[in-house]
């Protein structure tokens, strides 16, 4: 089909792919690569996005989600989602444009074990002055996992007054697991705030040992731990009854991941 | 009730504690003084089972147990509350989540029935009642944000909460004005002075031994107990200093 043959097929050269699994990128179906899903907001409207993926039967293979989304003047697009598939690569990707006034809150958590490559991919486009964004991912990861976040924030040259903010951290709980952080900052206006940090480490020692000073076991201490950790990637949602079921879900697959 | 005897204890292949010897019978409040790098945070780390901390000789009894055997948080079941020289910060987690969290998990670690959500909130209202210390700081995250008094004042709330049978308190005075080292002082009185509770009081000053009293003061220097005496002898360190107690021993 000589449109399926105009359609691009990604690999680890390119700076957006960098972290993927490169074996299966090769021979995924090049159409599903460049499939995206659209969302419009329109303006002064709010969507909200609530997603979780839990870990089914470990299996091999790649999924790749991809949504642009257009978020109308004064409108507000709320995503939230949890990654806890460990099939061996899996990328959610999300590319955000943001007319005058607009709001988008983005929150994710890998969740890895085994040998999962997990990413989010986050591009957020201020096109038009005073719109705002925020970006909170937190990665756990077991085994032999990979969390990666690869995060662009482009600001338009009239887009002034944009307020963007991005942080990402994670926690590896093993020895074979890892992490990947690629922020992007592309600004061509000049009354613009755009904060961002990224960390990656290991889970707080000093914290787990005065927990054991209080009389908590490891493991309670450290599911705890995890719990804080990833609460800081569902604070901005509203309805806390969602966040605390997003939470509890978390929870269950950290469970499993032997903490 | 704490018997310590020869310990040797290393960090990183460094011996900081050279033959430690010290016993706190039931019912004893009991000094430690000495001067910076002296061991004594080793010795609190050690006796709360740190990771890190390498005991190479001797022996800890507490209560009759093998101390050293046990995982830090068996020893916190047992009784054994060690008060931070500086109390660690835990964003995220809310004093109430934590401590509620370690009370039961000691409570089930000794076979008792957990507190309910009401029963817990009366308690910790009570023991921070105590301190001075306003409830609203026991909603927030694990001493995060809070000034240093405000940590001491905390971890003392904490040991009102846990109701240790012995206390290992770490400088719990550093950090603290006129004011609240009377409040924590007194605190340590009314939740740890009993016939059945012991308390190593590890400080600089004399001004908590005011509030205070303890039975016995020990001199710790280079990883050893070089003296032990009365309250009388806490008087003659702070009016001559160490060099010159240490040099008449
Ligand atoms: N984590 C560590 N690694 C290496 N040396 C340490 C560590 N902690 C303490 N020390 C050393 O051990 C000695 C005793 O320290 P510490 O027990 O904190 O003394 P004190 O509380 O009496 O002031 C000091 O020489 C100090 O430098
Ligand atoms: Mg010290």
């Amino acid at each position: 089909m000589p449109e399926t043959d105009a359609l691009e097929r990604p690999t680890t050269r390119d700076e957006a792919w960098r972290y993927a699994d490169s074996a299966w990128l090769a021979q995924a179906p090049v159409d599903w690569l460049n499939h995206w899903g659209t969302v419009d907001v329109p303006p002064g409207e709010t969507k909200h996005f609530n997603a979780f993926h839990s870990a089914g039967p470990q299996a091999s293979g790649g999924s790749v989600h991809r949504t642009r989304v257009h978020v109308g003047a004064g409108g507000r697009y709320e995503h939230f989602e949890i990654n806890a598939s460990h099939i061996e690569y899996s990328r959610i990707e999300l590319e955000v444009t943001l007319e005058e006034g607009a709001h988008f809150e983005f929150g994710a958590v890998t969740i890895g074990r085994a040998n999962a490559r997990q990413e989010f991919v986050t591009r957020v486009i201020h096109q038009a002055p005073g719109a705002t964004s925020n970006q909170v991912v937190r990665a756990v990861q077991g085994g032999q996992s990979t969390g990666n976040y690869l995060g662009r924030i482009e600001v338009a040259r009239d887009a002034q007054k944009t307020d963007a903010a991005q942080n990402f951290r994670a926690i590896l709980l093993d020895r074979g697991a890892s992490a990947n952080a690629k922020p992007e900052l592309e600004i061509f206006a000049d009354d613009v705030k755009c904060a961002h940090g990224a960390a990656i480490g290991q889970l707080d020692q000093a914290a787990a040992y005065y927990m054991a000073a209080r009389g908590i076991p490891p493991e309670a201490a450290r599911k705890l731990l995890v719990q804080a950790f990833i609460a800081d990637a569902l604070a901005a949602i509203d309805d806390r009854r969602i966040a605390d079921r997003m939470l509890e879900r978390a929870l269950e697959q950290l469970d499993a991941l032997t903490l | 009730m704490l018997k310590i005897e020869n310990l040797h204890a290393e960090i990183d292949g460094k011996k900081i504690l050279n033959g430690l010897t010290l016993e706190v019978a039931a019912g004893e409040i009991h000094a430690i003084m000495g001067p910076n790098g002296a061991g004594k945070s080793t010795l609190s780390y050690v006796l709360g089972g740190r990771p890190g901390y390498e005991v190479t000789a001797g022996s800890v009894e507490f209560m009759g147990q093998n101390l050293l055997e046990l995982e830090p948080h068996e020893r916190a079941a047992a009784g054994l509350f060690l008060g931070f020289q500086y109390p660690v910060e835990i964003p995220g987690v809310s004093n109430v989540q934590f401590l509620r969290e370690a009370l039961n998990a000691q409570r089930k670690a000794r076979g008792e029935e957990p507190l309910s959500g009401g029963e817990f909130l009366k308690l910790a209202k009570a023991k921070a009642g105590l301190l001075k210390l306003d409830m609203d700081m026991l909603k927030r995250h694990v001493n995060v944000g809070f000034s240093g008094g405000e940590k001491k004042r905390a971890e003392m709330v904490q040991m009102g909460i846990l109701d240790p049978a012995f206390a290992v308190l770490d400088e719990t005075d550093s950090g603290l004005d006129i004011d609240a080292l009377r409040i924590v002082g007194e605190g340590i009185n009314t939740i740890m002075r009993d016939p059945a509770k012991g308390v190593l009081l590890i400080t600089h000053y004399q001004r908590l031994l005011d509030v205070v009293r303890p039975d016995k003061v020990s001199i710790l220097s280079q990883g050893r107990i070089v003296q032990t005496g009365g309250p009388d002898l806490a008087l003659r360190l702070e009016e001559e200093g160490y060099d010159a107690v240490m040099a008449d021993a």
